[in-house]
Formats: structure tokens, sequence, C-alpha cells
């Protein structure tokens, strides 16, 4: 009897998903509300994890309760703790929800909503939520090892060399186009630069709080800091408003991608507790707090999607990214579908905490699920404002010229109407005085965001507050990320240059510090600088870039996993792995490939140096470019992420016939030669 | 409500990488009641230190 409710409850949910999926599907000229994107997901979801994650559990990793964790092994209290699986999860959510899943989708609206739906989700069950949970299954079974180390363990040294390569790259295009984004939405904008400049005054005050006043009360603190924030952004509007003190606060691209690599710089050599934990709190509460915010809104609301479901711009003719629906809705939308770096997250601290094995799945599968609701949502709020606005936002100036007049009728060209007034109107709304050529998902989500929530508080008045809610709580988490990431990206350089000079290693030392922080804000620092003058917007070229690298650690992290399955001759289930991994490298290196040797200029740097330099050499000078200085600055800067494309793909390709020789070696006996931590098994109710 | 509210502390102190004091005392001194142990505001440092040290993953994207 129980059974049979069971299967019913199963069969409701999946019929409820079915209904949903049709209903967007069959949508034909009518706009379809949200709701039914949230049911089709969500309904996917469930079923992907009561049963998909399931049979990955119990059949592919045999996960066995009674198997002692690291954290229960080596537990100290400080960095091996056994801890309750609903704290762990909160704790890996948070590692693993950046700004990735926000972005993406955001670009990815230009072809309509449902290829990315239908993307995220079939990324997420089949690649994202598999790669997540098998690296914390494989760390969990090694002491926690991290992603490097289990490579060079399983696949070799040179292996493990290759791939520490590959992370630094990856690292420093993502800094660079998160840099990016935060400068898109702050450009010539006085009340988001006055909001994100005040959070640091505000972080310094928590900082000297939490060290010497009241050490270690976080919450409190964070309290503290939260209404500060939304004072500043209250008086940011007062600011924005006052013809004397605005232009303090407006400044162009070039000068806020200065003072963001400066700030980068600062930020990571000065001691933590005074600048960095402090705007870890906020920006992790904030982020939490806006998620749940933003479901709830979208659930209270119930917007309408204003997009539709497919635009012509499949095609690859799309102003926001060029590049046809395949391969390049794949890269666009890493995160929240699937992403390398969490590979790097889930063979980190979660897996010296893990209390049960069992605890692998909600955790390492769950978690992600989660990050990929994120991404729809995301989605859903670039589609419920107009299309004709979101192609203002998200279109170069480049393409849609300069003036509202211009933008307007380049856009109903395209077919979605919308009108100067329309474009002035809503720039009014949030508070600012122009919305074009905002690329980079953050302005545009705000939009989104300011449209579903003034609808639950607040009304018209306060659209603009929470526009400028939306970035604070984007750029600041997006920022604490960069300071954060070039304090790891200085540890990489200093790892790797102390292969070579053994001084270089040592974190302590002050002159290896500031030399290895240089070094990393001068790399990430010089494509941020590339992207903001960049007049097709920069998120056009380095967006690509950092998808097609962070896709690829996903390739390698599945490509690790399905060797360790060989390894533990469970080679019947080796497809959990392997076919997501295949896909993963199909789509990367077509899109590498097209990003070097494409016939279009708009797609290949390779075309477009060769357009430019063919120029330069008969003395012309193509727009956008002012001068024949500027033509050969814009082909270095093809040939660099040319050839930062196919380092990128020699690193993928290196590590495949890595994988495919040590696939061989172990397929050629018959016994496991995985190299787990040998097993120790729970005494009947004993704790070890 | 009490243990649900406390887990919630928990959950959101440990996404910003702070740990728990007591599990920790709890710990070194399972064995040997006299054990030396790190003084609250030392533990809160500590993990402070490491949530920004080395190899402490978490994604930027």
């Amino acid at each position: 009897m129980n059974q049979t409710k069971n299967w019913l409850i199963w069969l409701v949910v999946a019929l409820a998903g079915a209904a949903a999926f049709a209903v967007l599907a069959l949508e034909r000229g009518e706009t379809v509300n949200a709701v039914w994107v949230v049911v089709a997901a969500v309904s996917v979801y469930l079923i992907a994890y009561r049963f998909y994650s399931r049979f990955i559990a119990e059949s592919v990793m045999e996960l066995n309760g009674k198997r002692l964790t690291p954290a229960e092994r080596h537990n100290d209290g400080l960095d091996y703790v056994p801890t309750n699986k609903s704290v762990l999860f909160g704790h890996h959510f948070a590692a693993i929800a950046g700004a990735g899943p926000l972005v993406g989708p955001v670009l990815a609206a230009q072809m309509g909503y449902l290829p990315g739906t239908l993307w995220i989700l079939a990324g997420v069950v089949f690649a994202g939520a598999v790669q997540d949970m098998m690296v914390l299954f494989m760390s969990t079974r090694r002491d926690g090892k991290s992603l490097g180390d289990m490579v060079r363990a399983e696949l070799g040294p040179i292996a493990g060399l290759v791939t520490s390569i590959g992370v630094l790259m990856i690292m420093v295009i993502i800094l660079a186009v998160l840099a990016l984004v935060v400068v898109k939405a702050l450009m010539g904008s006085p009340w988001g630069t006055f909001t994100i400049a005040m959070t640091i005054p505000i972080a310094l005050l928590m900082g000297v709080y939490t060290r010497f006043i009241r050490p270690g009360k976080i919450g409190e603190v964070s309290v503290f800091g939260f209404v500060l924030l939304m004072l500043a952004i209250v008086y940011g509007g007062k600011v924005a408003a006052n013809p004397d003190i605005a232009p303090l606060f407006t400044y162009s691209g070039t000068a806020l991608a200065w003072a963001l690599i400066g700030y980068g710089f600062v930020a990571s050599v000065l001691p933590v507790w005074l600048l960095l934990a402090p705007r870890d709190y906020l920006s992790t509460f904030l982020k939490i707090g806006t998620i749940v915010g933003l479901a709830v809104g979208i659930v209270v609301v119930l917007p309408n999607l204003q997009m539709p479901s497919v635009t012509r711009f499949i095609d690859g003719t799309g102003p926001v990214f060029a590049g046809s629906l395949f391969p390049f809705l794949f890269i666009t939308i890493a995160c929240g579908a699937v992403s390398g770096f969490h590979a790097l997250v889930s063979s980190g601290t979660t897996p010296k905490m893990v209390e049960n094995e069992v605890h692998i799945r909600p955790i390492g599968y769950g978690a992600m699920l989660m990050e990929s609701f994120v991404a729809i949502m995301a989605l859903i709020a670039a589609s419920v404002i107009d299309p004709g606005v979101y192609f203002a936002m998200n279109s170069p100036a480049a393409v849609v010229g300069h003036t509202v007049q211009e933008a307007s009728q380049v856009i109903s060209g395209w077919g979605f109407v919308v009108t100067p007034d329309m474009l002035n109107q809503v720039a009014r709304d949030v508070g600012e005085t122009t919305i074009l050529s905002r690329a980079g998902g953050a302005p545009t989500l705000a939009v989104g965001m300011a449209h579903i929530l003034h609808q639950v508080i607040g009304g018209k008045a306060m659209m603009a507050f929470w526009y400028h809610f939306a970035i604070l709580f984007e750029a600041l988490f997006i920022l604490t990320a960069v300071d954060a990431g070039t304090r790891a990206l200085r540890f990489m350089f200093q790892d790797l240059l102390g292969t070579f000079v053994k001084p270089l290693a040592h974190t302590e030392s002050l002159i290896a510090n500031l030399l290895a922080t240089g070094l990393a804000v001068a790399s990430w620092g010089y494509f941020l600088y590339q992207g903001v003058i960049d007049p097709l917007g920069g998120i056009n070229t380095l967006w690509p870039l950092f998808g097609i690298a962070n896709q690829m650690l996903a390739g390698i992290a599945l490509m690790l996993a399905t060797v360790v399955l060989v390894k533990m001759q469970k080679v019947r289930h080796v497809w959990v792995t392997l076919v997501p991994a295949l896909g993963i490298l199909l789509v990367t290196l077509t899109a590498g490939w097209q990003k070097l040797f494409s016939a279009s200029p708009k797609i290949s740097f390779l075309a477009h140096a060769d357009k430019f330099s063919a120029a330069y050499a008969q003395g012309q000078v193509l727009a956008p470019a002012k001068s024949l200085a500027e033509m050969q600055r814009i082909v270095f800067n093809d040939y660099v992420d040319a050839v930062l494309i196919a380092l990128f793909m020699a690193v993928v390709i290196a590590m495949a016939l890595f994988a495919l020789r040590v696939a061989r070696q172990a397929l050629a006996v018959r016994w496991p030669t995985v190299k787990e931590v040998p097993a120790v098994y729970r005494e009947e109710g004993g704790h070890a | 409500m009490l243990k649900l509210m406390r887990q919630a502390v928990a959950t959101a102190r440990l996404m910003v990488g702070v740990k728990d004091y007591d599990a920790y005392v709890a710990r070194r001194r399972r064995f040997n009641p006299d054990a030396p142990v790190m003084t609250r505001d030392e533990f809160f440092r500590a993990c402070q230190e490491a949530r920004f040290g080395k190899g402490n993953g978490r994604c930027p994207c």
C-alpha cells in the first residue's frame, strides 16, 4: 500500500513537470508565467535527486555508512570535524554559489528562455551535480586531498603539473571577467559607486569590532554592518541627486578598472581580519538572504516572461555574445549547469567535514541542484523585463549606438519593439541616467530583480532602491570573491614559482608575498583593462574565454572521475562520468576551435586579428579603433586571447591523453588499482 | 525549536569559516582533561586565517 502511494506521488511529480514543459514549449505569441519554469525545474530536480543521485550513491559509488570518513579518523576539532549534514550542506552551498549562475543565464537569455532552461536542467542533472558529487566522493575517500593532488596520485606528476597550470590560468580569467562585471555595473553610476565605496569603511569598522571590541561576535557585527549598508544605499540616492557631490562618484570604465586593480592589491596584502573577513560576512549573508528573497519574490509575484521562448539569435548573430547555439550556449551558461571550479571546492574543506559517507549524496548532488535553481531564477529575472529593454542594456554601443533614439531604432528593427521613452523611463525608475550597453549581467539582473521585488515591498517608489540593492548585492560578493581570489592566485603563483626558485614559495616572506600578489593582480588586471577598453564591451570577448576555461576544468574533473571508476573496476558504470566528460570535451573543443579558426571575425580571434592587421597594412583605421596605434593594440590582444584558448585546449587534450593511458593500464589487470585510503569500518554502536 | 535555532547559527557561522569552539574543546580534552586548548578568541583567529589561507577553495564564479 505504502509502495503504491510512493509511486503515485512520483507519478504526480513527473506529470506536473511534463505539463510545465508542455506549456513552455508550446507557447505561441502569448506570454508565459514564470511559475511554469519553476514547476518544470523543481520536478526535474526532485526526480533527478530521488532516482539518479540514488543510483550513483548506491550502485556506482557504493557509499557505505559504516566506513569511517576523514573527519572521524582525523578529528581534531579544527580542520577535520564531523559536521551535521544540514550545517555542512549550508557551508558547501555557500562555498559553491558565486556570481557565475547569475551572469551566464542573463547573457544566454538573448536566445530566449527555453534553450537556457533546458541546458541548465540537463547540464546539472547529468554533468554538474555528478561532477560535484564524484569529486566530493573521491576526496573523502582520500583524506580530503585536493583536486591537484588527486590528479597527481591517479594520473601522474606531469598531469598534476598541467592541471595546476590550467587552474591558475582559469583563475586569472575568472577574476578578470568578474571584475569587469562590476566595472560595467558602476560605470557612470554615482549611486552604485558611492554604495560600493562605502562598503570599505563599513568593513574596516566591522573588522576592528570583531578583532578588539567583541571578538567572534559575527552575528551582531553583521547586523550592524547590514544596517549601515542599507543606509549607504538610501544615502546613495541623495548623492546621485546632488550635482555637487555626484561627480565625485562618477567614473569612467578605465578609472574604475584602475581603482579595482589597486584595491585588489591592497586588500589581499592587508591582514585578513581587517577587510577581507568582515566583507566576507556581509557578502555571504547578503548573498544567501537575497537568493532566498528572490525565490520568495518569484513565487509571490508570479511574473510573466516577456522574452520569447526562442529568439532568432540562436543562429549566432546575437548582439550579446557571438556564435550559434551549439556550442556557445553551453559555454555561456557554465555555472548553474556545470562548473569546473566546483571541483576545487568539493575537494577543499567540505570532504574534511563529512560526518558519514552517505551524506555525500545530499551535499554533493543536492547543493549543486540548489545552485542550478539560482541560475533558473536569474534566467527568469532576465526574461521578465521587456525584451527591447533587455537588448538595449546588453548590446554593445558599437552595435546599437550611444543614444536611446539610435538604440530603440536598431532594436525595434530586430523585431523587439521599444521606444526611446521606454528606455528613458526604465532608467528613471531605477535612478540612473542611462541603462544603455551595460552588458555583464549585473544591471540586467538588477532591473529584473527590482521589477519583481518592488511588487512585493515598496511599490514603484522603491524600484530604485531595489535596483541599487541588487547591484550592491552582486558587486559586494563579486569584489569579495576578487579579493579572496587574488590571495588564492598569489598562493598558486608562489607554489608554481617555488618549484623553480625555492625562496619564492615562502608565504611568510614579505618580498615573495608582494611579488606574487603583484603578479596576480597584474595578470587579471591586464585582461580587465583590455575588456574595459574593448569597444564591443569586453564581456563579449572575456565571458566565452571564462566559459571555455571553466568547462574545461569540469572536463578534467570528470575525466579523473572516469579513470577512478575504471581503476575501481566499475567499468559497467563508467558511463555516468564518461558521457558528460565526452560531452564537455566536444562542446569546449568545438568552441575553442571556432574561437581560433572560424571564418567570422566576430567569433574568431585570429580572423579578427587578420582583418585588423590587413587594414593596418593599408593604413586604414577600422571602427571601433580611432588610431593606428589602437589598431595594433587590438591585433595584439587578439593574439593574446588566441594563445590563451590554444593553451586551454592543449591542457585539456593532454589530460585526455593521460586519462586514456592510465585507464588502459587499469583495464589490463583484474583488481582495483585505485589509490584510496584503506577502509576502516565503524564498530556497531561505537564511535571512533 | 531551540535546536533548530542553534543549528541555523552553526550553519551561518560555518558559511564564513568559523567552526564550533565547544566541539573543538571537547575533542581536544576527550582523552586528557588538561590538554592545552586555544582560547575562544585564538580559535576564532585561527579559523579566520585558515579561511583565507592556502588551499581553501571557494568558488569565485
